[in-house]
């Protein structure tokens, strides 16, 4: 019996606003612990949560950029638990009336489009963090995290492989990242999933056994933890057993997913409306100003530039997974229009430096190693047969952190590709009159040695010789003098 | 003349023309408080250095005319729900006996701007959860008109200090009625405003939906000083209204004829102690005889208000009560493990009544539970308040006796715990539908315990209360008797 | 009877209490005959009453500023254990 899998996506976007959520503390990263904590987010008595603006216009773009309906009204609610991290004993969320609704997540993977649905979006403030004690009996809390804003997006269960997964949540991040309210940063913890999986005979409409995993920390782990968990309930199942409603940890060192120690069967967290905040109206002034405010998403922006570029669904992809590598691409095409070749400098060599110097763990890169406008300098200059692609990358490197032109680097090094055959001549002569031996080779029809003499012409002019016109020059000699 | 037996405004005049000084004043108080407290047991916390050092800041800036607050050098207490940075707060609980605040409340800022002499902190049922002082966790508070009595509750600290003239005035809070019952059963004025006039921010939080803070004072005048005070928008508090704030003085003085008066049925059931039905069917009367028209009217849900209130209370207050669990401040037992912590600390910091009531609200909430009792009770709850809004159609005001008894003695009702809430039934339905109401003493009976008369206004319309019990306090002389404080 | 022990055992695990014998006891008669008592509300029909909300408009939401003042000595100046900055609690034993 072949099982097909079922997967639902459960993703916690930590919000980028300057602020909590409920207080006027800073959102930024902590130095010492309780640094960024008040009485409100510590849970004290007496005191009054108070709604931060910010927190809901990122919730109705979010809803806005994912088509949901945007709730007019609606409703905070208290989830209660007792937890160390949960200084008020419950956490402010959203349970009958989130703030968006019914939206969906568009994919393509193996050239196939699909979209996924999402349930809901919802507001809700982050927990602090208790950090276990290895030694002692005593856990540490640090409430610097405690009431940070989240958003919590829920899709349907419409994934039905890893693939489509990881599909789904690089565009749900990429898509957070253009609108500026989330940075995606998974090894950080501001943008967290959980995965719900079941697998159940293909072509039966009923769903399977439900598991959660959780602990699931990078992209690479939620495709490794889908694939285990995938196979091991196909296996349980094949084999006869049965699979258990449950929570299952994704074990990293070990590549598997483990059944957690089973809590309490207290999760009855007894929401009810928080009575400390009024009902939420949300005007429809506010969100047609929102919604005009929306920024070209990723998905649209690649196929432009698949429409108007001509590039390649796996380049454009590249190019719009981040909002800053995409303005820059468009910057350096609007100096130089050659989009592929950019395209590929950019993916390439751009991308290197990025990842070396760690500016790609940036938000916003806007200090770049090398300008757009110089890249597209660079460019015009291999394609009008100035400097060879090779020398390009001795350019290139040589404008890393300089304002200079390139065209300054190649006059100033005297690296301008010679492409005049009555130069090139000399060269080659000089090369045959030492190279006897392999002009003997290639007459008797050895190709391959033809490589070799190329790039010994190419070592005799310091690599500026035109490589087009060496071929034609060379090949004609070698005829001649046959 | 015992300067501690003045009202706020009578004090506030002699302060101004400077014929006495805060610091006077303000020994006056404490020296009442040397003499009387260990009788009456109203304060839990004093700090006595600390006011006189307020007063003497009250007093320059005095000199200096800096500041026309009425509140200027007057002393006035604290219900110990009231957080006050730098000084004990317990909530009358074991769980908070230790606990010292590391911020005001917006009220008790208000007061200090005001300068305001806080004399220190009242005794309450703990947290807020009662009708007689009795479940303090530290003792019990003596009516000061009779010691073998309760003062009343929550706020029955509060209620005994200003009847005993142990302050000026005192700040209480008010969720079923604890702001009004004690003022009747202590013979002072207690006002409970409109849910959202006064800030929550700082007040230990009983049932989020229903606190509120008000004056306790020995006249009306001196409530509508004090609520001119606290009334307003504070941003740290989101259910606090954006409304403008009359001037609660100024509307004293005005007419009241032909003011319409409701009185409910309901109201007036057997099981009411007969001095307490005649005392406030003559206060009616009084009101008629200064013009107002009386009418007669139902209030038809009254009777399913006691069930919605046990409901809706308790939910709200064992959800804000999750937060004292021993981790960050507070009482924390020794115990071996997380989860023995939590439920060792709050089983041996939380008294019996307060742990019946977090049972109470956990199940109305828990699975299974919801539909059937809290999601009910806030649909009955606006039928509740749907019978106010039609009463109002066709009156100003609706004036019901505060209690259906007087005071009741010291563990007379601690038996039956639904004895003791059935009692709350003419203070409960205000609070739920939102509305301000004043109690003001209109009467004793046999024994010499005082009676309270309710008089309940429209949303925001403290204005016209405190009008219609000005009239009717000035006619009377109720508010001018004060209790001896004896052993009897 | 409304309320078994078993519940009111469950109940105040949710509510973190611990009970003695006694109380339980006396909680379940306590809360049977409050529960009973609020059976009156199956008197009304509320199908079609929507539920209560206060006469108080929507107000301003709050900007999105830092405003606090950080002060990690006043909030751990009651806490009953600490480790550094750290409130220091019990771990729960598996």
């Amino acid at each position: 019996m072949k099982y097909e899998p079922v997967i639902g996506l459960e993703v916690h976007a930590q919000l980028l606003t300057e602020s909590k959520i409920f207080c006027g503390c800073s959102t930024k990263f902590g130095r010492e612990p309780n640094h960024n904590a008040c009485p409100v987010c510590a849970g004290f008595p007496g005191v009054l949560p108070v709604l931060n603006k910010r927190v809901v216009e990122f919730a109705v773009k979010a809803g806005l950029a994912t088509r949901c309906q945007i709730a007019r009204l609606s409703v905070l609610a208290r989830k209660n638990y007792f937890y160390p991290d949960l200084p008020k004993g419950y956490q402010i969320s959203q349970y009958e009336s989130p703030i968006c609704a019914n939206g969906f997540v568009d994919i393509e993977v193996n050239g196939a489009s699909k979209r996924v649905r999402l349930t809901r979006i919802h507001l809700e403030e982050d927990a602090g963090k208790n950090i276990h004690d290895a030694h002692g009996d005593s856990s540490l809390v640090d409430l610097n995290r405690a009431g940070v804003p989240l958003l919590e997006i829920v899709s349907e269960p419409d994934m039905r492989s890893r693939e489509e997964a990881g599909a789904y949540l690089r565009n749900l991040r990429a898509m957070l990242q253009y609108l500026a309210i989330c940075d995606g940063n998974m090894e950080e913890g501001s943008f967290r999933c959980d995965a719900n999986v079941s697998v159940r005979p293909e072509g039966s409409e009923t769903l399977g056994t439900k598991i959660e995993i959780k602990n699931l920390n990078s992209f690479r782990a939620v495709e490794r933890a889908l694939e285990f968990e995938i196979e091991r309930q196909r296996d349980t199942l094949s084999s006869g057993g049965k699979l258990l409603q449950e929570t299952r940890l994704w074990d990293e060192e070990r590549k598997e997913t483990r059944s957690m120690r089973s809590k309490e069967s207290a999760h009855d967290y007894r929401y009810f409306p928080e009575p400390d905040l009024l009902p939420l109206t949300i005007g429809e002034h506010w969100i047609a100003e929102l919604a005009a405010a929306l920024p070209e998403l990723p998905m649209a922006r690649k196929r432009r530039y698949m429409a108007d570029y001509g590039l390649q669904a796996y380049d454009a992809e590249l190019l719009t997974s981040r909002k800053d590598i995409a303005d820059y691409f468009e910057e350096a095409v609007k100096s130089h229009a050659d989009a592929k070749a950019l395209g590929n400098w950019i993916v390439g060599d751009l991308f290197r430096e990025l990842k070396e110097r760690r500016l790609d763990q940036q938000f916003y890169i806007t200090k770049w190693p090398v300008k757009a406008e110089r890249l597209a300098q660079l460019v015009q200059l291999i394609d009008r047969g100035k400097i060879s692609g090779k020398i390009a990358k001795t350019v290139f490197e040589a404008m890393l952190d300089s304002d200079q032109s390139p065209q300054q680097i190649v006059s100033e090094k005297g690296l301008e590709q010679v492409s005049d055959p009555a130069s090139i001549e000399n060269a080659i002569d000089q090369v045959l009159a030492a190279h006897a031996k392999q002009v003997e080779q290639y007459r008797s029809g050895n190709e391959k040695v033809f490589g070799f003499i190329v790039g010994q012409i190419m070592k005799a002019t310091q690599g500026k010789a035109n490589p087009q016109t060496v071929n034609e020059v060379l090949r004609a000699k070698l005829k001649s003098q046959a | 003349m015992n300067l501690a037996s003045l009202a706020v405004h009578d004090a506030g005049d002699k302060l101004r023309k400077r014929e006495i000084s805060s610091v006077e004043l303000t020994d006056a108080v404490f020296e009442r408080i040397a003499a009387t407290d260990g009788r009456i047991h109203a304060y839990l916390t004093l700090d006595r250095e600390a006011a006189l050092d307020q007063a003497r800041r009250a007093d320059a800036r005095l000199r200096a005319q800096d500041g026309a607050s009425p509140l200027l050098g007057i002393p006035i207490a604290l219900k110990d729900n009231f957080l006050t940075q730098g000084l004990r707060t317990t909530a009358g609980s074991r769980i908070l006996a230790e606990f010292v605040p590391p911020y005001d409340a917006s009220t008790v800022q208000r007061l200090r701007l005001a300068g305001a002499v806080i004399v220190g902190k009242t005794n309450l049922d703990e947290f807020a959860m009662g009708s007689s002082a009795e479940n303090s966790a530290f003792f019990p508070t003596r009516n000061p008109w009779n010691l073998k009595r309760i003062p009343g509750g929550s706020s029955g600290g509060s209620a005994a200090a200003v009847a005993a003239d142990q302050c000026l005035a005192a700040l209480g809070t008010d969720t079923g009625g604890s702001i009004r019952q004690p003022a009747a059963c202590c013979g002072v004025v207690g006002l409970k405003p409109t849910y959202g006039r006064v800030s929550r921010y700082g007040i230990i939080a009983f049932a989020s939906s229903m606190d509120q803070v008000g004056p306790m004072t020995k006249d009306v005048r001196d409530s509508a000083l004090l609520l001119q005070v606290l009334a307003g928008r504070d941003p740290a508090d989101s259910t606090s209204a954006n409304r403008p704030v009359p001037d609660y003085a100024a509307a004293l003085t005005g007419a009241i004829k032909g003011i319409r008066v409701g009185v409910p049925k309901e109201y007036f059931v057997s099981g009411m102690q007969p001095e307490v039905e005649k005392a406030v069917r003559d206060g009616i009367h009084e009101l008629e005889k200064q013009g107002a028209v009386i009418l007669d009217i139902s209030l038809p849900h009254t009777e399913y208000a006691v069930a919605v209130y046990y409901i809706v209370a308790t939910a709200e207050a064992s959800s804000n009560l999750a937060r004292y669990d021993g981790m960050r401040y507070g009482y924390r037992a020794g115990a071996k493990d997380l989860i023995e912590t939590y439920m060792i600390t709050r089983d041996e910091g939380f008294g019996a009544e307060v742990k019946r009531r977090i049972m109470l609200g956990t199940y109305a909430l828990s699975a299974g539970y919801y539909d059937a009792y809290y999601s009910k009770a806030q649909r009955v709850r606006a039928l509740i308040k749907r019978d106010f809004g039609e009463a109002f159609q066709s009156c100003d005001l609706i004036v019901t006796p505060t209690a259906p008894t007087t005071a009741f003695k010291l563990g007379e009702k601690t038996q039956d715990p639904l004895q003791m809430y059935l009692s709350d039934i003419y203070t409960i339905s205000i609070n739920l539908a939102g509305l301000p109401a004043v109690s003001l003493p209109c009467g004793f009976d046999p024994e010499g315990m005082p009676i309270g008369m309710q008089i309940i206004g429209e949303h925001y319309d403290e204005a016209t209360i405190l009008r219609v019990a000005h009239h009717y306090e000035q006619a009377t002389e109720w508010h001018k008797r004060k209790p001896r404080i004896e052993d009897r | 009877m409304k309320l078994t022990a078993e519940e009111v055992q469950r109940v105040a695990v949710l509510a973190r209490l611990r009970l003695t014998r006694e109380e339980r006891t006396e909680l379940t008669e306590q809360l049977d005959h409050i529960l009973t008592y609020m059976d009156k509300l199956g008197e009304l029909d509320i199908s079609e009453v929507a539920p209560f909300t206060h006469a108080i408009e929507s107000n301003e939401l709050r900007e999105d500023k830092v405003t606090n003042q950080p002060n990690t000595e006043a909030l751990l100046a009651n806490v009953p254990d600490r480790d550094g900055n750290f409130f220091k609690v019990p771990k729960i034993i598996e």
